[in-house]
């Protein structure tokens, strides 16, 4: 394919999900709005007087349609303005870009030692298939979809910070910070990962190429890696792909189990104190970057499948 | 999540069982046979007879508070220790059994309730009107993970009924699509041409032939979905945004512990743990239902 029509494929491609991206802020924008209580008053606080509480609601906008509230927002967020928060009144983008590295980070290391620990468990699995190996990974794979991940996340910290003392409990204060969140984020995606490439590559080995492969004298370990592993990817990378909104979803489980300082505490404390142009602000952010990752992933099935490309 | 990785499995290549080839005597066989499916519902039957029999044979109330038991370690008179407010964790787990198991049913038949007709519709007629909710679907499923039901949560507020709301409408969209999946390969099937032949209206033919070979994913995504509510459920009282305190949940228990992390393990341990069980049974549960219903996908 050419470099050229690739492009244009990329570009195509975006343009399709803007639909979804311009229905997730209208879902969020009205759905906010919905919320019983005077935004406004919250604001103001509830001392304030009636003529303050009026210029506030002025201030805010609120006074107007709710339609041109919505296109005001949408312009705002364009030129990237997220509002402001009604908390601690600082700009909403500024307050997420602050934590940003944090809840990033935690979701890198997770996504890494997810798809490495789930690859090469699945792969294990499927090689010896119905070995007692096979059936202690599908073991550990149930566990990882049936715990809780906050649970998870409180016995490892129980085991390892409050009685090995190897880890610190909670909060960041340095690399070693990161190692138990990390582990409990990545459980759950780990074990669909596992699950996922254990049944892609039982089916990849079926296959004649792969007969062909061995009766042509390969060894094990190209036919394992070379042939099967390479035609089974296509169902693991999509589940890997989902698997990353699972993880958004989950930082701010794991975020609040350790007081780690990224967006997903953000948006829980913004929860609490009905802080809605917060609220609005990260899920927007994580429903964009959620899009934007499985439209990478699909364009990525073009390069590891190139009969995908041409479609 | 579990299930939109899951639902694919049905809605691309599983072939639809005949009732012929399924008959329910033969289903219940496989399904006896089935050892971790039979775990699964031993689990599920324990904990549930614990949850309903078990209340009735202790005293102790889950909520009533004692200050001259506060935050006792396991012992012979308190199995699971006590909180601090000296409530009987044991008690409160029973309880919470209740809660738990409550939430997680009727969240899924909400979602079933909205999402089952809306699938049947949108992949039988297709059209305009199917490709408008699968953009609906598609925006639904860009809130990743738990973001939805937190949403909801953020509007409607906090309690019970709203957890139950949040949680069943976030799985509205993964039986949408495995509805409107399993039913565009149905649409096509001879029984269905035939009954359009004799004369047979949309209608009846939906409900007599399309939905009853719908069934077998919907009743396994069901199974598999009741764990994930649970989960979901659990997650939310966890952050303090779902069942709020007296009421024993699972999620909320544990939260509320965490304070006490240092110095009282048990008060997360076995909330969790119950949590746990109970999602684990689902999903083994769930699983094996999936190969007795249809023994030709027995690889996942």
């Amino acid at each position: 394919m050419q470099r050229s029509s690739f492009g244009h494929y990329i570009l195509r491609r975006l343009w399709a999900t803007l639909p979804t991206l311009l229905g997730v802020t209208l879902i969020i924008f009205f759905a906010i709005r919905l919320l019983p209580g005077d935004p406004a008053r919250l604001v103001a606080g509830l001392l304030a007087s009636p003529e303050e509480v009026e210029r506030i609601r002025r201030t805010l906008g609120l006074d107007r349609p709710a339609v041109v509230q919505y296109f005001d927002f949408l312009l705002n967020l364009l030129r990237g303005d997220l509002g402001t928060s009604t908390v601690t009144r600082a700009p909403v983008l500024a307050e997420i870009l602050q934590r940003m590295s944090f809840t990033a980070g935690l979701a890198t290391a997770s996504v890494t030692l997810a798809v490495l620990l789930g690859l090469t468990a699945g792969i294990i699995s499927a090689v010896r298939h119905y070995s007692s190996l096979d059936y202690a990974v599908m073991a550990m794979a149930l566990f990882g979809i049936s715990i809780p991940v906050f649970w998870l996340g409180l016995m490892l910290m129980l085991l390892f910070a409050v009685k090995l003392h190897w880890v610190p409990a909670g909060g960041y204060s340095g690399p070693a910070s990161l190692v138990l969140p990390a582990v409990t984020l990545a459980a759950f995606s780990q074990a669909i990962i596992a699950r996922m490439t254990r049944s892609s590559m039982l089916e990849s080995l079926r296959q004649d190429y792969v007969r062909t492969a061995r009766a042509k004298g390969l060894p094990q370990r190209t036919v394992v890696v070379r042939h099967a592993l390479k035609n089974a990817m296509i169902p693991v990378i999509t589940v890997v792909g989902l698997q990353f909104g699972t993880l958004l979803g989950g930082a701010v489980l794991t975020e609040t189990t350790f007081a780690w300082p990224g967006i997903g505490r953000l948006l829980v404390n913004a929860i609490s104190s009905r802080d809605y142009p917060m609220i609005q602000g990260i899920v927007i952010l994580f429903a964009v970057t959620f899009t934007l990752v499985n439209l990478a992933v699909d364009l990525l099935y073009g390069y590891v499948d190139p009969r995908i490309r041409l479609e | 999540m579990v299930t939109s990785t899951r639902e694919s499995d049905w809605s691309e290549h599983v072939p639809l069982t005949r009732r012929s080839a399924v008959s329910r005597a033969s289903l219940l066989r496989r399904l006896a046979r089935h050892r971790t499916a039979m775990a699964g519902l031993v689990i599920l039957a324990v904990m549930l007879a614990g949850g309903l029999v078990g209340p009735h044979l202790i005293a102790r109330s889950p909520v009533e508070v004692d200050f001259n038991r506060v935050l006792q370690p396991p012992s012979r008179q308190h199995v699971f220790g006590t909180d601090n407010l000296g409530r009987d964790l044991f008690t409160r787990i029973l309880y919470g059994t209740r809660v738990s198991f409550f939430i997680g049913v009727l969240a899924v038949v909400l979602s079933m309730a909205l999402g089952v007709p809306v699938g049947l519709f949108s992949g039988y007629y297709g059209g305009r009107p199917d490709q408008f909710i699968q953009r609906m679907t598609d925006i639904l499923l860009a809130f990743p993970g738990i973001l939805l039901a937190l949403t909801l949560i953020s509007v409607l507020g906090i309690g019970i009924e709203n957890v139950i709301v949040s949680v069943g409408v976030g799985a509205v969209p993964v039986y949408v699509r495995l509805v409107r999946g399993t039913v565009l390969t149905i649409r096509e099937l001879d029984y269905v041409e035939a009954a359009r032949a004799i004369g047979m209206s949309d209608r009846r033919i939906i409900l007599r032939h399309v939905l009853p070979n719908a069934l077998p994913p919907i009743i396994v995504q069901s199974t598999l979905q009741v764990g994930t509510a649970i989960l979901l459920a659990a997650g939310l009282g966890f952050l303090g945004l779902g069942v709020q305190p007296p009421t024993p949940e699972w999620g909320t228990m544990i939260g509320e512990g965490q304070t006490y992390i240092f110095s009282s393990w048990y008060l997360e341990a076995f909330p969790g743990l119950a949590t746990f069980l109970a999602v684990m049974a689902f999903n083994l549960l769930g699983d094996g239902l999936r190969d007795a219903l249809d023994p030709r996908l027995t690889i996942l």
